[in-house]
């Protein structure tokens, strides 16, 4: 069964045509990662599906319903962490389950403490590392009650080794939970090392240039990167995005 | 407290310095009383002349405590409302500026005419004085709110409602003190003002007395106490908010 399905969606913003006929789906349980050059509508895309604006044509369809125009239906994660500077990690966590109305105190306390971040949970955010931010970030969205969890380009802002660490952490974390993830990223490894299929965006106006199953079995060890199945299927994902420029 | 003593030295030594220029040319130069007393007949004057003006004292600041908390209240109430609705703001925000050039002092007289010479016109002063500071350094900070949060809230589905009380709100909290700051000491001054167009009572009124009977001591004793109460309510408005925004650390607004 399909968790979300947007069909032919475009979206322009006075004359500037954004997305133009964007058609994908989302399975249930599944990992998809959008890929595309950066100011190509990504986030577009992304708001779109939060119901910050309505599409100018085409529809979205979250659990056989539309949710087009229709805010709160998917669980997000933005691209800084946007954690309250008032409230503590504790408090913050259960911002987007509190939005919706209700809070599993016991399941935040657990999910800190798998985290890594127990001893934090009194901690306010600018005490507080980057990816420890990012960690907090991802478990409020797991903790929002929505089924679907759109990432958007989480990891850009974080150095190389935290990056690392962190996308270990976010498929050990995601195995656990299974919940569907749509994620958006600029980065071909990134994108493979995590996803089961992986959509490949044009620029602008953006729409879907091609689909690639990720063929890696779960789990994943982040020693695959530098298998040559992976630089082969790297070097695939390459090509396209070379015939598109 | 050692860096109170550490950074305090210094402007402690200067003003000490100051006062006992003062003392001391009173003294040799021949001064009339009527003119400048000297420190220590002032000293002198607030010692003995405690239970005449204590009353004053007490009246004063209980205009001040009641004028600047309708004030607050009048001025988080407004920045609200305008907040809320935007349209209401655009239409409203100018004349609130404009409002604002005209000075207290010319609307007294006037609302003694309306409204005579009880405590309502003196605590329409002290609203009038205080509540622009504070409406405006409000609805800056829920203007400035950083748009990652809000924009976070949105997309998690939160209602304008939940926006305002779980991010406008906290995100102003530090602007909003910065107003009743500013406000706190604007309160002081109107209820001096307030006291100058007649009452019976007040540090306004102890004040006008000394003047026309030339005690200039007194005069200096009232505006001491100015001064201190002055100093007094914005000490304890920075308390409150040392214990309000305790999350604040360097990098919170990063």
């Amino acid at each position: 069964m399909n968790k979300l399905e947007i069909h032919g969606i475009s979206k322009a913003f006075r004359h500037n045509q954004v997305l133009s006929d964007l058609s994908f789906h989302v399975k249930e349980k599944e990992f998809v990662s959008i890929l595309g050059p950066s100011g190509s509508g990504k986030s577009t895309l992304f708001h779109l599906i939060g119901g910050l604006y309505e599409p100018d044509a085409g529809d979205i369809v979250l659990d056989a319903e539309s949710i087009k125009g229709r805010k709160g239906s998917i669980s997000y994660m933005p691209q800084s962490p946007s954690l309250l500077p008032w409230r503590t990690l504790r408090e913050n966590v259960v911002l987007g389950a509190e939005v919706q109305g209700e809070i599993d105190k016991s399941k935040a306390e657990a999910m800190i403490q798998k985290a890594g971040l127990g001893g934090f949970e009194h901690a306010y955010p600018h005490e507080l590392s980057g990816g420890m931010q990012q960690r907090a970030s991802f478990i409020r969205s797991l903790l929002s009650p929505q089924s679907l969890i759109c990432l958007d380009e989480p990891f850009s802002a974080l150095d190389e080794f935290t990056r690392l660490e962190m996308q270990k952490w976010l498929l050990d974390t995601w195995s656990e939970h299974q919940r569907s993830i749509l994620f958006i990223t600029h980065n071909i490894e990134e994108a493979l090392f995590l996803s089961d299929r992986i959509i490949l965006l044009t620029d602008r106006p953006a729409t879907v240039q091609q689909e690639f199953d990720v063929p890696f079995s779960r789990p994943r060890d982040p020693s695959i990167v530098l298998t040559e199945e992976f630089l082969k299927m790297k070097q695939k994902v390459h090509a396209e995005l070379k015939v598109m420029t | 407290m050692n860096q109170i003593i550490q950074k305090g030295w210094r402007p402690a030594g200067v003003l000490i310095l100051l006062l006992m220029i003062w003392e001391l040319s009173s003294r040799w130069m021949g001064i009339p009383e009527w003119l400048l007393p000297a420190p220590t007949a002032i000293l002198e004057e607030a010692r003995a002349g405690w239970g005449a003006y204590a009353p004053h004292l007490l009246s004063t600041i209980r205009l001040t405590t009641i004028g600047f908390a309708i004030g607050s209240f009048v001025g988080l109430a407004v920045a609200t409302l305008l907040h809320l609705i935007p349209r209401l703001r655009e239409a409203v925000y100018p004349l609130l500026i404009l409002s604002q050039n005209i000075p207290i002092i010319v609307l007294a007289p006037l609302l003694v005419i309306w409204f005579g010479f009880g405590v309502l016109p003196k605590l329409i002063i002290i609203v009038l004085v205080c509540f622009f500071p504070i409406a405006v350094a409000t609805m800056d900070g829920f203007r400035q709110t950083k748009p990652e949060y809000i924009h976070y809230m949105k997309m998690a589905g939160a209602t304008k409602r939940q926006i305002f009380r779980k991010v406008e709100w906290p995100y102003a909290l530090p602007s909003i003190f910065s107003g009743l700051k500013i406000s706190a000491t604007y309160s002081v001054m109107g209820a001096v003002i307030s006291e100058w167009l007649g009452a019976n009572k007040g540090i306004g009124v102890y004040m006008t007395l000394a003047s026309s009977s030339f005690r200039t001591d007194r005069v200096f004793v009232a505006i001491f106490f100015i001064m201190m109460l002055s100093l007094l309510f914005f000490l304890l408005i920075t308390q409150i908010e040392k214990r309000v925004t305790r999350w604040k650390g360097e990098k919170a607004y990063e």
